[in-house]
């Protein structure tokens, strides 16, 4: 068994409010350091495949048929041993 | 005119669509559940707006695989009119039948009230009925989270270049979108979608009838 | 029995049904009535079943008071909710409940799982639902400190609480369509959310919760079991402390899709007629819903608890049975139509598998991998709870609070500043920050939206509308507990008929400290008595409700808080009315007597920083004789815009009807300081705008009723121009105040100083 994890995040040019929500409450907090905040989200997929490049190959279309909207998401992910 | 009323898991306003479209003299809805594999009965389609599978993922997203998506591309292809309001909107943009995003409200709240909208496209098929009654400003509800409209500089060229743009938030952006846009109609001009809802405004007593306008435009 | 359980005599020797909730005393009835030790599941089973919010073993006494039958009245307390019949084979169903402590420790969730469990009470008799409203109360949103820690943490609650409401009630799809919004410090450390649910059915379409008939099948249907939520009914009867945060696995979270699937397959299995009765698993899971329901049809359960579905692994007979997992209902089958039910649920995704059977012996026989686990007669876990008589006593200050002068200050001299302060408290401003995250339009049959006396929802297929509000007050109660019982009800009523309609009937929720402390008791006490003898008085049963106790934080209590949520007939829908003025030139006519009571107003705690003195007196008759007139005036369409007057008096009454451009123009003769004129909260006054032909035929009928009326002045554009016996006191421009008014609570929760 394997898992993938897929790491999507809004494409640079997209305006991310949350990340800038979250950006201010950091500062307010304390943390004058924090300069940007973009938030994505991790989509963890079990799957039942041994050979890695099988699994990554298959990963990749299903990130291109549901997990991914292209046209504002970019997105990275790496297949672990379960 | 029969129009089918596309009902996903977790559509909401199916039947207030329902009851829209029925009150048109020259309309008649039907409900077609989202496994269907045919629209062929239909002169067109509206997709109503809700919480289709609870937004999972993104919203609109799983709606734009399910089953009856097949059916509903070649009714696009086919040149019948496509109406998708609010989710519906999401579920056009997911499926690519429009160009675009949909995503969260740049204010990051849900926002309801009903909003001042400029008419940019009175020629397309869906706002004839406003050039008739030489309207360009009306008042339709908005109720959305996620009705941030986002696409690239060149697919916005285009937007505008082809009309396109049918409405624009003309008060404050509510959400966000870019250039203020309410609803857009793909290249050929037969798929229409928009975030506010024109079903919500249809008599005096919901406090508008500029919605009215819009199906009435469809019968022609 | 699971391996690391403790025994029944452990149970015992240890004192562990001290943490389900028991006291000694209740356990040793338990033991007796059993005629042995309960097991660690029996435990528990008792625990939730004898909690306060599912015995009323407190309340009871007291919640006898209320009238609850009457002519219209289909079903009262007793079913999840209570149904009212509307005439033409139709009814309404209505309920609210609380969900204080959850809010509390998870704001999000606690509100969001309020609304879903008030919606699943509603369709759980057979109804779609059509109308949320809430009740929402906090501390101060903001002091003097900036960045002060509390006033940022109510800050969080408020936003986290509408956010939960909207999230679960916009993605159900079921409009919010009214509720008020409170700030005092006494709800600092004690939020109160109480959510109100609203359906409408047809008479046949009616479902009851009781089991009967030995053989028929008990079906699960709905979201997978977890450990969310243990002993959350026994939670909301507790006192919150600093260990509260480390409860937070009790809290439960709630899922509006498949509340929304849930919805859908529910009426359509009720519209085949394959189910004989139905209940939702809400506080005490499927303990709750199998005993009541077993009880209520003095027959018996017997239930394979390995078929329950769960999400968690290795889940014990205690948690299966205790779990609070959302979005789940209990249904007995017609014979043999058990198919038909999972056919229905499988169209709409929703898990549905039977679990165990109704049997003849009246006991809850529970079987786990093959042992009993649990066999409990029903009337021991359902009709035994000791029922307590509490003592009460007049708490200390009381009587000294209320023999004090309620106006101690001077008129201040810059009325006009005093006047922007007020519309800007909290209290007192626009909730339009909080209503328009909600969606109070889906489904089109909102008529009336938040921001007038009452919300109207109209019933599809008639010509009728229902108009319904939810109210409470805590510092009227607090001074005076029985007048504020009194002016609570009568509120409530009051607000519908400015709608058009006849109140038909309440639901109350009482929000209160730990009634083992005399002094609660007593607040408890008088409260409920001041609410019955109005409910009688205007014939307004309470078909059912809710109790939330022990609303303290390390000893101190909430004010007393009874909230009632009322629902009244429109008979046709052009009666419909709200509180906006319509046209320049209409004629205010302000209906009923304006004297010096500023006990408990906003406009004396502002001043003074506290509340002193007493409420203001309702009495009951003239109430009536008010309610009726205008009612009456309505209906012969001579009214054109309807407001009662309540918090911030007669100045707020008049800025809340102004819409953009409508303002006023007002000089009112009023033998009274001007404060006092335009502050004071006496009962039974209400603002009409009527047009100037009309103005006296009105005047004719109040004069005919004795309902003191007096024109006060008339609606104009643009302007808020308010004179005392000709002498100037506010003359501003509209727009100005309306933004201060509207956007304050705006101004406090973006940008927060």
């Amino acid at each position: 068994m394997t898992k993938g994890i897929v790491t999507v995040s809004l494409k640079q040019n997209v305006l991310d409010p949350q990340g800038q929500a979250v950006l201010h409450s950091l500062q307010t907090l304390g943390f004058p350091e924090a300069q940007n905040v973009r938030i994505g989200k991790s989509i963890e997929v079990w799957l039942e495949e041994s050979n890695p490049q099988q699994a990554e190959s298959r990963l990749q279309e299903m990130c291109e048929a549901l997990l991914v909207n292209s046209v504002i998401e970019d997105y990275r992910f790496e297949i672990v041993e379960v | 005119m029969r129009c089918a009323v596309l009902v996903f898991p977790g559509s909401n306003c199916d039947s207030d669509l329902y009851k829209a479209a029925n009150s048109v003299e020259g309309l008649e809805a039907e409900y077609v559940w989202y496994k269907s594999e045919s629209l062929d009965s239909f002169d067109a389609v509206l997709i109503p707006g809700g919480f289709s599978y609870g937004d999972a993922l993104r919203v609109g997203a799983l709606a734009a695989r399910a089953p009856v998506l097949k059916a509903l591309r070649g009714a696009a292809d086919s040149g019948i009119r496509i109406l998708g309001i609010c989710n519906g909107f999401q579920i056009l943009t997911e499926c690519g039948l429009l160009p675009g995003a949909l995503h969260r409200n740049s204010g990051l709240r849900f926002i309801c009230k009903t909003t001042p909208l400029q008419v940019v496209n009175t020629d397309c098929q869906f706002t004839t009925g406003y050039k008739k009654n030489s309207v360009t400003h009306i008042h339709l509800p908005i109720a959305h989270g996620e009705g941030n409209y986002t696409c690239d500089s060149e697919t916005l060229r285009k937007l505008e270049d082809n009309g396109q743009i049918v409405f624009r938030y003309s008060g404050n952006n509510p959400n966000g979108s870019v250039a203020n846009i309410a609803g857009i109609t793909n290249e050929a001009g037969n798929v229409l979608g928009m975030m506010p809802h024109p079903e919500r405004a249809m008599t005096k007593w919901m406090g508008s009838e500029d919605g009215r306008i819009l199906f009435e435009s469809m019968r022609h | 029995m699971h391996p690391d359980e403790p025994t029944p005599d452990q149970i015992y020797s240890e004192q562990v049904y001290r943490k389900m909730g028991l006291n000694d005393v209740e356990y040793s009835l338990v033991v007796e009535l059993l005629g042995r030790k309960p097991n660690l599941t029996e435990t528990g089973i008792f625990g939730v079943m004898w909690s306060e919010h599912c015995s009323y073993k407190n309340s009871k006494p007291l919640l006898s008071r209320f009238p609850v039958d009457g002519p219209e009245v289909l079903q009262g307390p007793g079913e999840g909710a209570g149904v009212v019949d509307i005439g033409d084979g139709y009814a309404f169903v209505f309920k609210v409940e609380s969900h204080n402590h959850p809010s509390a420790i998870e704001p999000y969730q606690g509100a969001a799982t309020g609304v879903g469990g008030i919606l699943r009470d509603i369709f759980s008799m057979g109804a779609r639902p059509v109308a949320i409203l809430n009740s929402l109360r906090f501390g101060p949103l903001s002091n003097n400190e900036p960045g002060n820690a509390s006033t940022s943490r109510t800050r969080y609650l408020f936003r986290r609480v509408v956010a939960g409401i909207a999230g679960y009630g916009n993605c159900i799809g079921v409009p919010t369509v009214g509720g008020e919004v409170c700030f005092d410090e006494c709800y600092t450390g004690n939020p109160l959310v109480n959510a109100m649910g609203v359906g409408i059915l047809r008479h046949d379409q009616l479902q009851h919760g009781r089991a009967e008939g030995a053989g028929k099948s008990v079906i699960y249907v709905g979201s997978a079991t977890g450990r969310d939520g243990i002993h959350g009914a026994t939670f909301a009867s507790e006192e919150l402390n600093k260990d509260s945060d480390t409860k937070r696995p009790s809290v439960q979270v709630g899922d509006p899709f498949m509340g929304k699937l849930l919805i859908e397959a529910c009426l359509e299995v009720y519209e085949s007629g394959a189910i004989y009765s139905v209940q939702d698993m809400g506080a005490a899971g499927l303990t709750c819903s199998s005993t009541e329901m077993s009880d209520k049809g003095g027959v018996g359960m017997k239930l394979n608890l390995n078929l329950v579905p769960q999400r968690a692994e290795n889940m014990s007979a205690y948690e299966i049975m205790l779990s609070e997992s959302q979005e789940r209902m209990l249904f007995v089958a017609n014979p043999g139509r058990e198919e038909e039910v999972f056919a229905i649920c499988k169209k709409w995704n929703v898990p549905a598998v039977t679990i165990g059977h109704v049997i003849e012996e009246p006991v809850l026989r529970l079987k786990h991998h093959d042992e009993t686990v649990a066999e409990l007669p029903l009337k021991t876990v359902c009709g035994s709870t000791p029922i307590y008589q509490r003592e009460s006593k007049i708490p200390e200050g009381v009587l000294e609070r209320q023999k004090q002068s309620a106006l101690t200050w001077d008129v201040p001299e810059d009325l006009f500043s005093v006047f922007q302060q007020l519309i800007q408290t909290p209290e007192l401003s626009s909730k339009s920050w909080v209503y328009q995250q909600y969606d109070y339009m889906v489904r089109t049959n909102t008529s009336v939206r938040p921001g007038s006396d009452a919300a109207v929802v109209r019933v599809e297929g008639t010509d009728k509308s229902l108009a319904m509000s939810i109210d409470g007050n805590s510092r009227y109660v607090f001074l005076d507990p029985k007048t504020g019982g009194k002016i609570a009800v009568a509120e409530a009523a009051r607000n519908v008929v400015c709608s058009g309609g006849r109140p038909s009937a309440i639901t109350d929720c009482l929000n209160f400290g730990n009634p083992e402390n005399q002094e609660i008791f007593w607040q408890l006490e008088q409260a409920v008595s001041g609410m019955a003898e109005v409910c009688n008085f205007l014939n307004l049963p309470v078909t059912g409700g809710n109790v939330s106790l022990y609303n303290e934080t390390e000893g101190k209590a909430i004010y007393p808080t009874p909230v009632v949520g009322v629902v009244g007939l429109i008979e046709h829908n052009v009666q419909t009315t709200t509180l906006f003025f319509k046209n320049t030139g209409d004629v205010l006519l302000l209906l009923g007597d304006t004297k010096n009571e500023l006990g408990g107003s906003v406009y004396q705690h502002m001043q003074m920083g506290k509340i002193f003195g007493i409420p203001p007196e309702l009495d009951l008759e003239k109430e009536l004789t008010l309610q009726q007139a205008v009612l009456e005036s309505i209906r012969s369409g001579n009214v054109l815009s309807a407001h009662d007057l309540s918090h911030g008096g007669l100045a707020l009454a008049l800025l809340t009807s102004c819409t953009d451009d409508l303002g006023v123009s007002i000089d009112w003769k009023i033998d009274l300081r001007p404060d006092v004129a335009l502050f004071s909260e006496s009962q039974s006054r209400i603002l009409l705008s009527v047009s100037p032909k009309n103005a006296a035929s009105v005047e004719s009928r109040m004069r005919q009723k004795k309902v003191p009326c007096v024109r006060i002045g008339k609606v104009v554009s643009g302007r808020f121009d308010i004179s005392l016996d000709s002498f100037s006191i506010i003359q501003s421009a509209l727009q100005p105040l309306r933004d201060l008014w509207q956007n304050a609570i705006e101004r406090e929760m973006e940008f927060p100083v």
